[in-house]
């Protein structure tokens, strides 16, 4: 089935935040965000800025009416700075106006005497002086100290990963429409409806059943709005409530990169000891996480990361602690994969540095300490392990050697390219890793003429998620799909909802859309038995149509309905599911966080250019555990779409900050994500197709997520090529590997010698409209 | 009064000639299908396609309408996504979502008018020609392998069109609404009506082109500001031979100088180069006098003629100055030019055959982007000397420049695989670069040698790769 928006979409027709046709007497907003990354606010001048045209009001924290703090999991965060800011684009003022272009020019007019402190952009310099988020987290397994002793090979090394830009098309916004009796109903291009509304109600001080956010849709999340649409919402509201007044901020796409958090950056130390056989016999690893200045979602990022720092790999002896070091860039924050990818970046790089010490393909490490079924994760969930059904079914289908063989003989007669490729296997847990965020709600109403309606607190946001809520009631109903909607996603119709994050939402909402129906087709069922006079367990209903036996009746779904109407039965249900069989006990640091994993190995191919240092993705084959696809097709989008983010993140992607903690790579122009020309040539993807139960939606393992690590694949092939070309070439383990990098490793440059520090004068011709 | 057609309605405005004309549809119109992702070009998600009458025939070009202000729009046809719907999905929008080509929507609307602008225009009908009708569009969901897909099916829709005229091809064969064939007899009529108030003659009036530039650099000021319109001036426009030189007017678009033959014929690789220069959208708009004019240490088209020696005409009132290229750049962004100064016409001697040429460009991301170095040589070899040479550079100092050493280096020189590593000793000691987004000042200059050797390994065939490819810098 294809995703139910397609036609809306591809005619222009679906509403987006800034679609919503604007209610009269609307105001507008835009935030001032501090010029200075760390500093003690000496003085902040309005009054040039109140006078210019339209102003009708600048708020700063002295209006906030209720707590000034939008922090999620730790209260660090404020609305608008008070008296030090903590970031560059932090906050300070929230201008109103009576048009986007007003409450634009004003901000400019707004001045700020800043007394500066230390900027700290580095996370280990953050650690070395204790600035950590939260206290720092070690996962165990065996006894890695003693486990040297029985290693043949021991490599050590760093491995460094830069943030990644959401770069949702749509950028964040919101607007807020006061009710009566001091509601408010607010639009938010949300990944987190409630989330909003807590934020909203603390903000504010208004309880939570004034506030309803009301999401359709998202231009894109990838993470990005999950928590970061809180601080939109929240001004927006404030300011919705004071002047009761509609209140609209949509950002400009350079206040939303230079304000909101991005990928965490992560740099790590590995140790990684094997035997004679290549086997894996202890790991030790220290993440350094660059949380940002807040701690927003760092310290679920960090776990995230130590969930996955053994990727798909069985390690009998691991010790990985993991810092979130608190510094001075915008808080960063969930991203598609939320700390996963660093985590496996770094054990992918031990293992590649072992491969080329040693002389042999990292391949050959990787399929020898491949997870069985059975084996215990660091955090002791034992898995239930696709890892060698996939890698097998890899080298079955694509042929590994013949690749090898083929790139060998291509780089023996060619001087000017080199091809390169890595296998990327993959492991990814999928639950939230707070096991009590494993939860959803569905309301269903089935109506007298047939129709349904569908409400839960998934988010759609691209990745078809009300697609398949869509395919679940119309299959267990049993009815055409034309009869379904999906409606928006409102915290006054679903309450306490999860984030749609962590790959999750379609099992959790998707499960919970189920048991409603369910529950509204027991009742239909026994209304059919009664008025047909037959044992319930007889009637089944088939294609609009009620059985008995097997045997059609007269009865269709309408006329049921009516009957059911007339006996006073209830054709609604709200229904609630949660995640049975997962624990975690963060004293012990073990449990059973997840439902399942996912399991895939892709091989991905490259080529360099080794005159220029440029390079094209040759080709990425995967084999992918999808239990048992609901929607092949919004299924392999997100595989490809995941891929090709994956790989951006790994090659050109680079998030720049000068030492003063200023975003350098702050627009388009700058920061630069995967177009048409730079994807893969080729992409092909084969299912793994299990039969094993698993707690997946119809079995259909989630895959928002896990796709986007097999990207990391791109940056080893890469390495491999230029190897090829200059065998003695010292490359450091730092994504991404843009051209720059490739050209620098190809004719022994120094990297240590360059920095990406702007320098005063282009930067300023880059940043264009700062 | 500016007056155009926007999609199937005649439409007047008297809002400021400078607004946007994506401002002007989505708040003024209420035509919401046209998405803002970026304001500054690079996104595509504000697509629109813009038809004109300039060339007699009716022509529709793909244009950002972000950094497309009203003015430019005026006497035109303007076409959103609105404009493309009919009661069903068009066949464009059809095989966009029967191949999954759309996940969370939002840049959709820019792909479907971006294949739109390729159904109309006279691209011969492949798919790699639909594939890069849409080399301006950001996808962050898909991966573009489906729209790809899509791209391909679009193709297809073209196969029988042979020699017909695109627009009525298009219209009469329901890929576009029928409306299409109606235009061109519309924009007749619509032209004739003059349009006193886009001749500007206030003197210190911000004199706007295709807008590329001006518009990202400033956003917030232009949209109200006393503008003279430039890139619809005839006077400005055209591409002709004068005797052994070549002539372009300064409004001229990059597109207009990838279609023109006299261009064709004496740079066959000229296409193939300007895919590495911006995108469709922008090559659509962007003028090569606005190039210039902006003064960019990395603009494409400047060390493009720089190695071509080009010769400015500029014009104030009746005075006229002719100054070679290379001496407009005083410094970083500082011109030789009178503010009043127009510049008219670009000049520079055709090659002859002897001569060979290229351009090299590397950036961060191959298309779409801008250059952390790139270079242009025009170089002529007779028996195995160099009897002339031109070598331009950008990326390497405050201003786009020619290597003037390094080409008095090389002439009267014997062709060697050593000469070509002094001349890039020699390369380094006329550069400046600076450590910045775009790059390292390390990186700057190990990639400047590369693209010296890149212009020899592709001209001159003979030459040893091995002997260049030193890991020694």
């Amino acid at each position: 089935m294809k995703n139910i928006d397609s036609r809306t979409h591809v005619r222009g027709e679906s509403v987006y935040l800034d679609d919503i046709p604007v209610i009269q007497g609307t105001l507008f907003g835009a935030a001032f965000g501090s010029p200075v990354a760390h500093g003690l606010i000496k003085n902040l001048n309005l009054a040039a800025a109140e006078a210019m045209p339209g102003v009708v009001r600048i708020l700063t924290y002295k209006d906030v009416t209720g707590e000034n703090q939008i922090g999620g999991i730790i209260p660090d965060e404020p609305l608008l700075a008070e008296h030090h800011v903590d970031y560059c684009g932090m906050p300070v003022a929230f201008v109103i106006a009576e048009t986007d272009d007003e409450a634009r020019a004003a901000v400019k007019r707004i001045t700020i005497d800043i007394e500066p402190l230390l900027v700290i952009t580095d996370p280990r310099e953050a650690q070395a002086v204790g600035q950590l988020i939260v206290p720092p987290r070690t996962f165990r397994l065996g006894d890695s100290a003693t486990a040297w002793t029985a290693c043949d090979y021991i490599v050590e090394g760093t491995a460094d990963t830069n943030g990644q830009e959401h770069l949702y098309i749509e950028t964040q916004g919101a607007y807020a429409i006061p009710q009566e009796n001091n509601g408010i109903k607010l639009y938010s291009s949300t990944q987190g409806p409630t989330a909003v509304q807590r934020a909203v109600s603390k903000s504010s001080g208004l309880p939570m059943h004034q506030i309803d956010v009301d999401v359709t849709r998202l231009g894109g999340g990838f993470g990005g709005k999950e928590d970061q649409a809180n601080m939109w919402a929240a001004l927006c509201a404030l300011a919705a409530h004071i002047l009761n007044k509609p209140i609209k901020y949509s950002l400009h796409r350079m206040e939303d990169m230079a304000m909101t958090g991005k990928r965490h950056p992560y740099s790590s130390d590995f140790k990684l000891g094997l035997d004679k056989d290549l086997k894996m016999v202890a790991y030790e690893v220290t993440f350094y996480q660059n949380a940002g200045a807040a701690a927003d979602l760092s310290p679920a990022v960090m776990e995230r990361t130590l969930f996955h720092c053994t990727n798909t790999y069985f390690i009998p002896n691991v010790t990985a602690t993991a810092y979130s070091c608190r510094t001075h860039l915008p808080p960063n924050t969930a991203f598609r994969g939320f700390g996963g990818p660093q985590g496996m970046f770094v054990i992918e790089a031990a293992i590649a540095k072992a491969a080329e010490e040693l002389g042999v393909h990292a391949s050959v490490i990787q399929e020898k300490n491949l997870q069985q079924t059975g084996d215990e994760f660091p955090f002791g969930q034992k898995a239930q392990s696709e890892a060698h059904a996939c890698w097998h079914k890899t080298d079955e289908l694509y042929a590994v050697s013949e690749i090898r063989q083929k790139i060998a003989s291509f780089n023996s007669v060619n001087q000017l390219y080199k091809k390169g490729m890595a296998l990327m296997p993959i492991c990814f847990g999928i639950s939230f890793t707070n096991t009590r965020m494993n939860q959803a709600r569905a309301l269903v109403h089935v109506y007298t003429d047939g129709s349904v309606g569908v409400s839960t607190g998934a988010v759609e946001m691209g990745q078809g998620v009300n697609t398949k809520m869509l395919q679940v009631a119309a299959h267990i109903f049993s009815i055409d799909s034309k009869r379904v909607k999906i409606q928006s996603t409102s915290t006054y119709r679903i309450a306490n909802t999860s984030p749609s994050a962590a790959s999750a939402t379609a099992d959790l909402n998707g499960k919970a859309v189920e048991i409603a129906c369910i529950e509204i087709m027991r009742r239909l069922k026994a209304v059919a038995a009664e008025e047909l006079n037959v044992d319930v367990t007889s009637v089944s209903l088939k294609d609009e149509w009620v059985y008995v036996n097997g045997q059609q009746t007269d009865w269709d779904w309408n006329r049921l309905l009516i009957a059911a109407y007339a006996q006073r039965v209830s054709l609604s249900e709200h229904a609630h599911y949660a995640t049975p069989d997962i624990h975690y006990d963060k004293s012990l640091e073990k449990g059973h966080p997840f439902a399942y994993h996912v399991y895939g190995t892709a091989i991905v191919e490259v080529t360099v250019d080794c005159l220029r240092g440029t390079y094209e993705i040759d080709a990425v084959k995967v084999v992918h555990d999808f239990g048992s696809s609901m929607n092949p097709l919004i299924d392999r989008g997100q595989i490809e779409g995941g891929i090709v983010q994956g790989i951006g993140w790994m090659t050109m992607e680079e998030v720049v900050f000068d030492k003063a903690g200023r975003l350098r790579s702050n627009a388009l122009s700058t920061y630069k994500v995967p177009d048409i020309y730079s994807v893969p040539k080729e992409i092909t993807i084969e299912p793994l197709q299990t039969e094993t139960e698993n707690l997946a939606l119809f079995r259909s393992k989630a895959v928002g997520e896990p796709p986007l690590m097999y990207g990391i694949g791109a940056y080893f092939a890469l390495r491999n090529a230029v190897l090829a070309f200059n065998p003695s070439a010292t490359i450091p383990f730092d994504a991404p590997m843009t051209p720059e990098k490739v050209l620098l490793a190809l004719y022994h440059v120094n990297p240590a010698q360059t920095s990406s520090y702007a320098q005063t004068q282009t930067a300023n011709d880059l940043a264009v409209n700062p | 009064m500016i007056t155009f057609i926007l999609n199937n309605k005649e439409v007047s405005t008297s809002m400021p000639p400078g607004t946007p004309v994506l401002d002007f549809v989505r708040y003024n119109q209420y035509l919401t299908g046209t998405k803002i992702g970026c304001r500054e070009g690079d996104c595509g998600a504000c697509t629109v396609l813009v038809g004109d009458l300039s060339t007699n025939e009716l022509r529709y070009r793909t244009a950002t309408s972000c950094l497309m202000p009203l003015g430019n729009a005026h006497g035109k046809h303007i076409v959103t996504i609105e404009g493309l719907n009919m009661a069903d999905l068009n066949p464009i929008q059809q095989a966009m979502a029967d191949e999954s080509a759309t996940q969370c929507g939002f840049c959709t609307p820019g792909f479907v008018v971006s294949m739109a602008g390729f159904c109309l225009s006279k691209k011969s009908p492949t798919p790699q020609n639909a594939i890069a009708a849409v080399d301006g569009n950001i996808c962050r969901c898909t991966g573009y392998k489906s729209i790809e897909r899509a791209a391909t099916r679009v193709a297809y829709l073209l196969e029988n069109r042979h020699d017909q005229n695109p627009v009525q091809f298009a219209a009469s064969h329901a890929i576009l609404p029928a409306y299409f064939a109606t235009i061109q007899a519309r924009l007749q009529s619509l032209s004739s009506t003059p349009n006193g108030e886009l001749a500007n003659e206030v003197p210190t009036a911000q004199r706007v082109g295709g807008g590329t530039d001006l518009y990202v650099q400033k956003h917030d000021e232009i949209k109200d500001a006393s503008i003279r319109f430039l890139a619809d001036n005839t006077d400005l426009k055209g591409i002709r031979q004068q005797g052994d030189q070549c002539v372009i007017g300064s409004a001229t678009t990059v597109t207009d100088l990838i279609e023109s033959p006299l261009i064709q014929q004496y740079f066959p690789d000229f296409k193939q180069y300007t895919t590495l220069v911006s995108s469709t959208p922008i090559r659509n708009m962007a003028t090569i006098g606005g190039n210039f004019i902006n003064a960019s240490p990395i603009g494409d088209f400047t060390i493009f003629f720089l190695a071509l020696d080009a010769e400015l005409t500029f014009r104030e009132g009746d005075s006229v100055r002719e100054i070679p290229l290379r001496n407009l750049y005083l410094g970083y962004k500082t011109l030789d030019k009178h503010p009043e100064e127009q510049l008219e016409q670009i000049r520079f001697s055709l090659p002859n055959k002897q001569a060979r040429f290229n351009f090299e460009k590397v950036s961060k991301r191959t298309h779409l982007d801008i250059a952390s170095v790139n270079s242009a040589i025009a170089i002529t070899v007779e028996n195995d000397v160099i009897t002339h040479v031109r070598l331009s550079a950008g990326g390497i100092a405050p201003i786009p420049k020619q290597l003037i050493n390094t080409a008095e280096f090389l002439t009267r020189k014997h062709l060697t695989e050593a000469l070509i590593l002094d001349a890039i000793a020699v390369a380094q000691t006329e550069s400046a670069p600076i450590s910045d987004a775009r790059g390292t000042e390390a990186y700057k200059r190990l990639l400047l040698g590369q693209l010296i050797k890149a212009h020899f390994i592709k001209l001159f065939p003979e030459l040893k790769v091995e002997q260049l490819l030193t890991l020694k810098v």
